[in-house]
């Protein structure tokens, strides 16, 4: 056995352990693209979009016209990248903000998907090549406001009537709904749940912006309301009833935010460890005290295991061998790790880590909302000890 | 329409470049990133591509292929194909072999427009593209900061110190682009996936036909002089007039 002698080199503090060497050099060009957009494209104005409290539409064409949207998928006018390419692409979108990768995980996991996964061949043409285009936008309806963790309660109701179906119900946090196009709303039906196309200019649908957020400031979220929006037959998506469609789609959006979370945390470190090089008291830089290395630390392992995890779950999608537990397993552990990053950052940034003109706070409040939604933590949690136990302890 | 756009890869502008202590050449690791200059000129022969209907765009590049990672980047934007020139007798080819190889290049190929960036990031000479519009016996339009198509030939508005020119020519003509002309388009995500299946031919010198000489050598290398401390004018009820004096001083009013 011949072993390799260990010698001190140079190391990346933002690439500490290398994990650029385990991606492909396409992988690499479509991270470095996002990357170059966001810098471009993101960074200038995401202050004032989260202070201001918008998300600016217009975004949604230029991201399409580099493939972003529903880029995982195949055909009808996607990209159909691997899945680690998807994952790198929402770690430098939530780089820039959370509100910007909440919608392109929207808009790609959560609304095309399904479509792409369950809907019949006239429903794939006739909605995907638009909203992978930006020119549909889309949204996703389960979460209720008596019914949030336990969507499996929620009381939205579609009834048949001759061929239509009728949908009565609301749904509450519904990202992107006041922009959206086309909306996949999930109702109990006869036969369980359901998934409806639900077009949002047809008649009975109203959605109310919610105000005073203060998290995903740049991103919409709203309550939809169904008053008898009647549906053609075929606007239901054929392929799947029950729990199992709603969820399959969350695990796709899932897939992402553990990616996305490493982002948002890479932004809070970077921001810490250039303040703390340069902001000085005591005649010494903050660097130099103990304590704030030690955060600094913390972040750096942080962040550099969240992203060998998120890489290793990517190639298991990539292979076929991911389970939705290890799904899981990423999300919680890498969103906890990226509030913890935040908030280590903000207090190395004291005074100036309240303000919109570092990343940090922003990013700190962002991730209270992707802690909760998509599964909250406490959820996750339980899916895991299911996992290993065999005793399911959600209720 | 043949179109050819000069791009080149050069060492990642993030990273400090590294000079080799005896040749003074820049060290040129395996990886290179496309020069951001060269964006602007792949956008020009991209859309002139479009709007002529049937036409390609291939790159031209005299540089190690290392990863061909900055190749890559302009076959992702959406050019067809490229022909690199690597060649170790050309390490620290001065600027007019420079040209004359890629005029070899370009040539070889069949053109109908050759669009070149006004310099590289990375040597900064700034000659290249006039002295290939020589060597093809073309004319050169250069510094160009708007490019339309006119008729059956180019427009283009020439950047000037105090305004532009309109210059017109028709095909073959050489343009240089300034850096902002256009607004360069991110690579498409399909674009990256194609990348790796376009054609990228890689030949010597010698297969150009092009015998090198070294027509120069670099034989010292100084650090910039450290910046000396500015003078602090504190305002007396005459700063102005000081600062005026200064201004003038250093001939910028
Ligand atoms: C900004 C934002 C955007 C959103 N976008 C969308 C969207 O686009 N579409 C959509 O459908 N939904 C969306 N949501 C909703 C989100 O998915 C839900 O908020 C989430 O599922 C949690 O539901 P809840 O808020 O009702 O909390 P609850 O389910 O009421 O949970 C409250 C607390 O109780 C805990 N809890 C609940 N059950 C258990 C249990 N069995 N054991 C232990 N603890 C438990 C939870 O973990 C949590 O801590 C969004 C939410 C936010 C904040």
């Amino acid at each position: 056995m011949s072993e390799k002698a260990m010698r001190p080199r140079k190391v990346d503090p933002l690439d500490f352990l290398e994990v650029d060497a385990l991606l492909t050099d396409e992988e690499l060009l479509i991270r470095d693209t996002v990357r170059q957009f966001v810098a471009d494209r993101v960074l200038p104005d995401i202050g004032d979009w989260f202070e201001d409290g918008v998300f600016p539409k217009e975004l949604a064409k230029e991201m399409a016209a580099m493939g972003l949207l529903g880029m995982h998928l195949d055909g009808y006018g996607c990209a159909g990248t691997n899945s680690v390419s998807y994952g790198l692409a929402c770690t430098e979108l939530e780089y820039g903000d959370s509100g910007v990768r909440s919608f392109v995980s929207v808009q790609g996991s959560l609304a095309m998907f399904p479509i792409w996964a369950f809907g019949s061949e006239e429903q794939k043409q006739d909605w995907l090549p638009r909203m992978a285009a930006g020119e549909v936008i889309g949204c996703f309806g389960l979460t209720e406001a008596d019914s949030g963790s336990d969507p499996g309660s929620m009381r939205t109701r579609a009834r048949r009537d001759g061929d239509d179906w009728v949908l009565n119900g609301s749904k509450m946090w519904i990202t992107s709904g006041n922009i959206a196009d086309v909306a996949v709303v999930w109702a109990q039906t006869d036969e369980g749940i359901r998934g409806f196309i639900v077009p949002t200019d047809t008649k009975g649908f109203t959605a109310n912006l919610i105000h005073k957020k203060l998290s995903l400031r740049a991103s919409v979220t709203s309550e939809l309301v169904l008053d008898d929006v009647r549906l053609p037959g075929d606007a239901v998506l054929p392929d799947v009833v029950g729990l199992k469609g709603p969820l399959s789609c969350l695990n796709e959006a899932r897939f992402g935010i553990l990616f996305g979370a490493v982002g948002a945390a890479r932004a809070c470190y970077e921001a810490a460890l250039s303040y703390a090089g340069e902001r000085r008291q005591f005649d010494v830089p903050i660097a130099s005290f103990q304590l704030t290395q030690r955060k600094l630390v913390e972040m750096l392992i942080g962040i550099n295991r969240g992203m060998l995890v998120a890489v290793h779950l990517g190639r298991k999608k990539d292979d076929g061998t991911l389970d939705p537990t290890h799904v899981s397993f990423g999300k919680l552990d890498n969103v906890r790790m990226a509030l913890q990053v935040a908030r280590e950052a903000r207090s190395v940034l004291g005074a100036n880590g309240i303000t919109l003109e570092y990343p940090v706070v922003r990013h700190m409040n962002n991730l209270e909302s992707v802690y909760t939604y998509e599964g909250t933590n406490e959820i996750h949690t339980l899916i895991l000890g299911q996992a290993i136990t065999g005793i399911n302890a959600f209720s | 329409m043949k179109i050819a756009v000069c791009a080149k890869q050069i060492p990642d502008p993030a990273t400090p470049y590294q000079l080799d202590p005896t040749t003074h050449y820049v060290v040129r690791p395996n990886d290179q990133v496309l020069d951001d200059t060269d964006r602007y000129g792949i956008e020009v022969g991209l859309q002139l591509a479009a709007a002529a209907g049937d036409a390609s765009v291939t790159v031209f590049s005299m540089s190690p292929s290392g990863s061909l990672q900055g190749i890559r980047q302009a076959l992702a934007m959406g050019a067809d194909k490229a022909v690199i020139v690597d060649d170790a007798g050309l390490r620290g080819a001065d600027a007019l072999t420079t040209a004359r190889i890629l005029a070899a290049a370009i040539e070889r190929e069949g053109f109908d427009v050759v669009i070149a960036g006004t310099e590289s990031t990375d040597g900064y000479t700034g000659v290249v593209p006039q002295q290939i519009a020589e060597l093809l016996g073309v004319p050169s339009l250069t510094f160009a900061r708007k490019i339309d198509r006119h008729g059956d030939g180019i427009r283009i508005e020439r950047q000037t110190s105090n305004g532009y020119d309109v210059v017109d020519a028709n095909p073959p003509l050489l343009i240089s682009v300034t850096s902002g002309a256009v607004e360069p388009r991110y690579p498409t995500f399909k674009g990256i996936m194609q990348a790796k299946s376009k054609p990228v031919e890689t030949v010597t010198a010698a297969d150009l036909g092009v015998e090198v000489a070294a027509g120069q050598s670099i034989a010292a290398v100084e650090p910039v002089p450290a910046r000396q401390a500015g003078e602090i004018v504190t305002d007396e009820g005459d700063a102005f007039e000081r600062i005026v004096a200064l201004l003038e001083q250093v001939k910028v009013i």
